[in-house]
């Protein structure tokens, strides 16, 4: 059944003014479900994951796991130091929503980061933030300051027996480091390369301690699930992915930005009524749904196709940040994948083989055909290169390098003949 | 020579005491001790790594590996202003090279080089995440210029070479009664 989202009222950022000032973000029911769980005996740090589990929050950072789950798979406290660390890195091409919540409703994240330390008996958070979004970094060391100067942060939170302590940090520009060992390697201060799981980090994580990691999309849907329960969650947008999205639209539309609406939203919808319709009135040529490393659809197979999980995965590709780059019928998909491979080589940690030379002979050799020198018979060492670097690396940048290519290939595989045959060492 | 004359001053040392303070090793200081630097030094050569190295005490090559492993450290002096034009997927979809080259043409530099008065210095980058405001660019590590034209490029080259950096842009949501500006 199709998603009413006409209807829907943003809930993560609702249009109300200055609401990343801490007196009006109170004003508006602010901290409560930090006070409700801090504070009353109902609600153990079992319920809680229990109840956001029962929400069924699929992380919003790309890899779509049940968050309740995942806080779930930390051990008993032993006495030690444990951690939540908050995923603001934020670099997949396409995908530029979370610095919204920063900008614009800053305390929702804090609060549901903060729900999240209770449940899972948390020391201390940290909070990673992208280094190229210095105005948003200051913008929650401004909040996490407000945080800690009405009591919710810091020792004995709101009266209770809870403490945790709460910093900003900054990284200094790889796409890597959105990946989540790789950002706890950095924020330990080293070169962001993955670790290799396992151990995973609920087991070893930050300083070889028990981490989650979460992204901040993810978190902010926290105080909603308290404040309204698991039911309220589930029953907005897809039934198997419930719950408001921040999507990002990009590309060849009227209105690119972000937008708040339900899961589930027809993809033809987005960008029809949603975003204004495309440029020039133009046909979609194809549309990569979740940032760039999701495989790209065409755009005459996106009738009846929507925005969560189960349809996506129909239709051949992914959910990932929900950010959505969308490219009109002039679009030339082979310089576009040529860029989309020089991206995933510049931004690979170099750390595992397959991945380090795959994306660097990826991108040489699409660059090849791009120039007008390629032969046929390279978009199937092309694709040959794909099935060597996919599943073989630490982690999954490399899968992240080679599915543009794939699918692409597999889907345009017209146009890039067509660049093909135009080579320089053609004979007819 | 100038290695001896690189201090950091009584407030950086105060400010690399707090950030230590947020974390259980020193080490974990190196990136924004990083910052601390390039900010006070304009960049992180190899002087300044060693310095960053001795007032952590970590070894130098730690530093080193930190500083070359990140794009957003200057390895290398640039100019006052650095423009960094996104090129990445939407901006490319949008009109980023067009910008990028409007400005190269305009500055008489290529990408990755540096006007010879030491103003400008332009580098085509990876996604910045602005991609609903493309073609867009950040200056200096620090604000972005997002939805750019060559009228708007004119007019910030023009702020710049007056000293003076543009103001941050809140590009609101679309469902927000007003624009904020």
């Amino acid at each position: 059944m199709a998603v009413d989202w006409k209807s829907f009222t943003p809930v993560l950022i609702p249009d109300i003014p200055n609401l990343q000032d801490i007196d009006v973000y109170i004003k508006n029911g602010g901290y409560e479900a930090l006070k409700k769980v801090v504070n009353e005996n109902d609600w153990s740090p079992g319920q809680v994951i229990n109840e956001v589990k029962d929400a069924n929050i699929k992380g919003r950072g790309g890899a779509g796991f049940n968050a309740g789950l995942k806080w779930s798979f930390m051990p008993k406290p032993d006495g030690g130091p444990r951690y939540l660390a908050c995923n603001g890195d934020e670099s997949e091409p396409g995908t530029f929503k979370d610095r919204k919540i920063f900008e614009y409703n800053p305390h929702l994240f804090i609060e549901g980061a903060l729900i999240a330390a209770y449940a899972m008996e948390v020391t201390t958070i940290y909070v990673y933030i992208r280094g190229e979004y210095y105005s948003w970094i200051k913008m929650m060391e401004k909040a996490l300051q407000d945080a800690y100067d009405k009591g919710f942060i810091g020792k004995n939170i709101c009266g209770s027996d809870f403490s945790v302590e709460f910093h900003v940090t900054g990284g200094a520009g790889a796409y890597i480091c959105g990946e989540e060992t790789s950002m706890l390697e950095s924020l330990e201060g080293k070169r962001g390369y993955p670790r290799v799981k396992p151990p995973f980090p609920a087991q070893k994580g930050l300083w070889g301690r028990p981490t989650t990691i979460n992204n901040i999309e993810t978190l902010a849907n926290v105080p909603g699930v308290i404040n309204n329960g698991a039911d309220w969650f589930r029953g907005i947008g897809a039934e198997s992915h419930p719950g408001p999205v921040l999507y990002g639209i990009s590309g060849h539309v009227n209105q690119p930005g972000v937008y708040e609406l339900p899961t589930g939203v027809p993809i033809m919808d987005l960008i029809n009524d949603v975003a204004g319709g495309m440029r020039n009135g133009k046909k979609v040529k194809a549309l990569i749904p979740g940032g760039s490393s999701t495989p790209v659809l065409r755009g005459d197979s996106l009738e009846g196709v929507s925005m969560d999980a189960d349809s996506l995965r129909e239709a051949g590709s992914m959910m990932g940040t929900a950010g959505m780059i969308v490219m009109d019928e002039d679009t030339d998909m082979v310089e576009t994948l040529w860029r989309i491979s020089h991206f995933y080589h510049h931004e690979s940690c170099g750390q595992c083989t397959p991945c380090r030379e795959g994306t660097g002979w990826l991108e040489k050799i699409l660059l090849k055909i791009r120039n007008g020198e390629g032969e046929i018979r390279d978009l199937d060492l092309l694709l040959d290169l794909t099935t060597q670097m996919e599943g073989r690396t630490i982690c999954a940048l490399a899968d992240a390098a080679a599915w543009p290519v794939r699918y692409t290939i597999e889907r345009f595989r017209d146009e890039f003949e067509a660049r093909c045959k135009k080579s320089v060492h053609a004979v007819a | 020579m100038e290695e001896q004359s690189l201090e950091f001053t009584k407030e950086d040392l105060q400010e690399i005491e707090t950030i230590k303070a947020k974390f259980p090793t020193d080490m974990a200081a190196t990136l924004p001790v990083l910052w601390v630097a390039q900010r006070r030094f304009g960049h992180v050569e190899a002087p300044v790594q060693r310095l960053v190295a001795k007032t952590l005490d970590l070894p130098d090559s730690h530093v080193h590996g930190v500083a070359s492993f990140y794009t957003q450290y200057y390895k290398n002096r640039m100019g006052k202003y650095v423009l960094d034009v996104c090129t990445t997927t939407s901006c490319q979809l949008c009109g980023g090279y067009e910008m990028l080259h409007y400005l190269e043409d305009k500055l008489g530099i290529k990408a990755g080089e540096t006007t010879d008065d030491g103003m400008f210095s332009i580098q085509s980058v990876e996604c910045l995440g602005a991609c609903g405001y493309a073609p867009m660019m950040q200056i200096t590590n620090d604000v972005y210029v997002n939805h750019l034209t060559e009228d708007k490029l004119d007019m910030v080259i023009e702020s710049l070479k007056d000293g003076k950096m543009p103001k941050f842009e809140s590009v609101g949501m679309p469902h927000f009664k007003e624009r904020k500006v």
